[in-house]
């Protein structure tokens, strides 16, 4: 039967050679938890994949499964199964042959392993489709016959490696849902690495954000979102605009810092101390249109742009340095009558804005 | 080839397909069927050539196989053919394998280079060198005494030797089309069965000869085409002690040209080698399920 295993990081890194690849991870996945690692390419997310695989061994640390060490494990022996990038579906075999696949290697007979492929193909909905050719299923349905390959050999941990990503966008939506119901049916844990937020934000229980081979943070979608941990997470998840200052008052969890700009005052969560450099990051859509009555955290600029989006509108404003923010603004019915070139204050509230230490990957 | 006509234009389409078909019934359908012609021909002395007696018959083809001495030769010669072949897959497949998959960068590039450099001289000479090593007072023998594993030096030649020097003089033949194979599978079908649970036999078994099998079909029938051709190495091979009894069946046919003076039975010897290599190339199409135009690649 299917069922899911924690996974734990302790401690891992991966060096090759001179370039370290993913520095001292430490984190803990819980059985049937659907986890991502979100970063740009080449944080090393894919070399965690791999090294919970077992393509790779830590150069040092440990890495656990369902509580068991896995050093000197390799790959055909753990218990998890990975869905590849680009699929690795076996060109040359039956679509059901590719789903058992798996079993085939364990020695399982062929009455078996058919009747088997059958009830897969069927959770992943290509029941009948057994007998084609890989060549001739659509992109999404590849898609699903690789998963069903990967759960054929009950793996407690399914490692997913950006399969969606050959995928166009709406295909790509209707895989996050499917991927997202398989995981809950069968109750196995999921590891998938993404570069798209979008992705790790629908589909996640948890996610970890990562950079330059660290990870940055490790929370719910929604924590990730509203309290990014640092600058770049601020940056990376969603959209944000970013002010470096100086932190001029702090008090009660909330601080002010000097800009260019004027004073902008912001949650200050890590306490940072009156003197210290900061960052301040807000989301687009925290920002509105300013009234008179908003003396604090306003801001004025040129508009740029106004790009309509249908239920929201994204007002560009260039700052007098050149910098631009972005202020998304609910589409309420009424028109916006901002003409390219005109003064427009944008402002925000005091706790829709977070200050963070300055990070050395996003400049202010 | 109303493509090539309509691509180069009328003239020049004509002049480029002139040009090859010129080549191919000069060089080839002419050739042959002057062969074929002399094959079905009394070899008679040139007074009473297109005499009487100068008439069609089969009587060459038939000495082949009532001549037990020649027929045996000649099935020798394909079965040994066949051997070297399969011999030539086995040496050839880890190393085509290890380069396709495994190495990377200037280690790869050095080996290619160990592979091709021993092609740049003569196939005559390549046999030599291992003529050399299993002659009498060879490395391989001297090897042996050496070890103190035999006093008095081994006569090394026979058919073993014969098929030895052959596997090496062809080892490119057979690792290029299997290396170009390899090499063109993803390397995720590898690791992805191997994730799965796969052990390396049925790995090579269920992806990569499955994969492979249109470079192993060209390596087979360039190597088995080379070997039960060739007059060279087998030659050379005999003239190891020991090696008298492994005579090929080409050197029958030049003996025939060049010795005997017989240019219809050599011909129709020739043509009777000509048809078992057609029924191999068939064969190994049929066995790999490859069409022509994969094995022309």
């Amino acid at each position: 039967m299917l069922a899911g295993k924690s996974v734990s990081l302790e401690n891992v890194s991966m060096a090759f050679g001179d370039f370290v690849a993913v520095r001292d991870a430490t984190l803990e996945i819980e059985a049937g938890e659907f986890f991502s690692f979100l970063g740009p390419s080449g944080c090393g997310k894919t070399t965690i994949l791999r090294l919970i695989s077992g393509f790779n061994e830590p150069t040092t640390g440990i890495v656990k499964i369902g509580g068991r060490v896995m050093a000197g494990i390799p790959a055909n022996r753990r218990p998890t199964a990975l869905i590849f990038q680009n699929l690795a579906l076996f060109p040359l075999m039956k679509v059901w042959e590719n789903v058992a696949f798996g079993l085939e290697a364990r020695g399982v007979d062929k009455a078996t392993r058919r009747k088997r492929a059958g009830e897969l193909l069927e959770l992943v909905a290509l029941e009948g489709q057994g007998e084609k050719l890989v060549t001739q299923l659509s992109g999404g349905q590849r898609q699903r016959v690789a998963i069903a390959r990967g759960l054929a050999v009950e793996p407690a941990v399914l490692l997913l490696d950006e399969p969606l990503s050959a995928l166009d966008l709406k295909l790509r939506q209707k895989m996050r849902a499917e991927l997202r119901s398989i995981q809950k049916e069968t109750g196995v844990t999921f590891i998938y690495i993404t570069h798209d937020q979008g992705e790790a934000l629908t589909m996640s229980d948890r996610i970890a954000v990562m950079s330059q081979g660290r990870i940055e943070q490790v929370g719910s979608p929604d924590a990730i979102y509203r309290d990014p941990a640092t600058a770049f997470v601020a940056t990376f998840v969603g959209e944000s605009n970013v002010f470096l200052g100086r932190i001029v008052e702090a008090a009660n969890g909330v601080a002010t810092i000097e800009t260019r700009f004027g004073r902008l005052s912001g949650r200050n969560p890590e306490g940072l101390a009156t003197g210290a450099e900061a960052q301040l990051v807000v989301r687009p859509e925290r920002c509105r249109l300013a009234t008179d009555q908003d003396p604090l955290n306003r801001l004025t600029g040129q508009s740029r742009r106004v790009d309509f989006e249908g239920s929201f509108i994204n007002l560009v404003l260039e700052l007098d340095d050149g910098r631009e923010i972005v202020a998304q603004l609910t589409n309420h019915g009424e028109a916006l009558h901002i003409t390219p070139g005109e003064a427009v204050s944008i402002g925000f509230p005091t706790e829709a804005a977070l200050l963070l230490e300055p990070g050395a990957s996003t400049g202010a | 080839m109303r493509d090539v006509l309509h691509r180069f234009g009328p003239a020049t389409g004509a002049l480029v397909l002139g040009t090859v078909a010129l080549w191919v019934i000069l060089l080839v359908v002419l050739p042959q069927l002057f062969m074929i012609d002399m094959s079905l021909r009394p070899n008679l002395p040139p007074a009473a050539r297109g005499g009487p007696d100068d008439v069609w018959s089969m009587s060459n083809y038939v000495t082949l196989f009532t001549n037990d001495l020649h027929r045996a030769i000649f099935w020798r010669t394909i079965v040994s053919a066949a051997a070297v072949t399969i011999l030539a897959l086995v040496v050839c497949y880890p190393v085509a394998y290890y380069l396709a998959q495994e190495v990377r960068g200037p280690t790869a590039a050095i080996f290619v280079l160990g592979l091709i450099i021993p092609f740049w001289v003569n196939e005559i000479l390549r046999t030599f060198s291992w003529f050399l090593i299993l002659s009498r007072n060879g490395l391989f023998n001297q090897v042996l005494m050496g070890l103190g594993i035999t006093a008095e030096p081994l006569n090394l030649g026979g058919v073993g030797a014969v098929m030895l020097g052959m596997v090496y003089a062809y080892i490119l033949f057979m690792v290029f089309p299997l290396y170009n194979a390899i090499e063109s599978l993803d390397k995720n079908q590898i690791e992805a069965a191997r994730d799965l649970g796969a052990s390396w036999p049925r790995i090579h078994a269920r992806v990569v000869i499955p994969h492979a099998k249109p470079g192993i079909a060209v390596g087979c029938i360039m190597t088995f085409m080379l070997a039960a051709g060739t007059v060279a190495v087998p030659q050379l091979m005999q003239a190891l002690p020991g090696g008298t009894n492994a005579r090929w069946f080409t050197q029958i046919i030049y003996s025939l040209f060049f010795d005997g003076g017989d240019w219809n039975a050599g011909s129709a010897y020739a043509f009777a080698l000509l048809a078992a290599c057609i029924v191999f190339i068939f064969v190994m199409m049929r066995l790999f399920k490859v069409g022509i135009a994969d094995v022309a690649k």
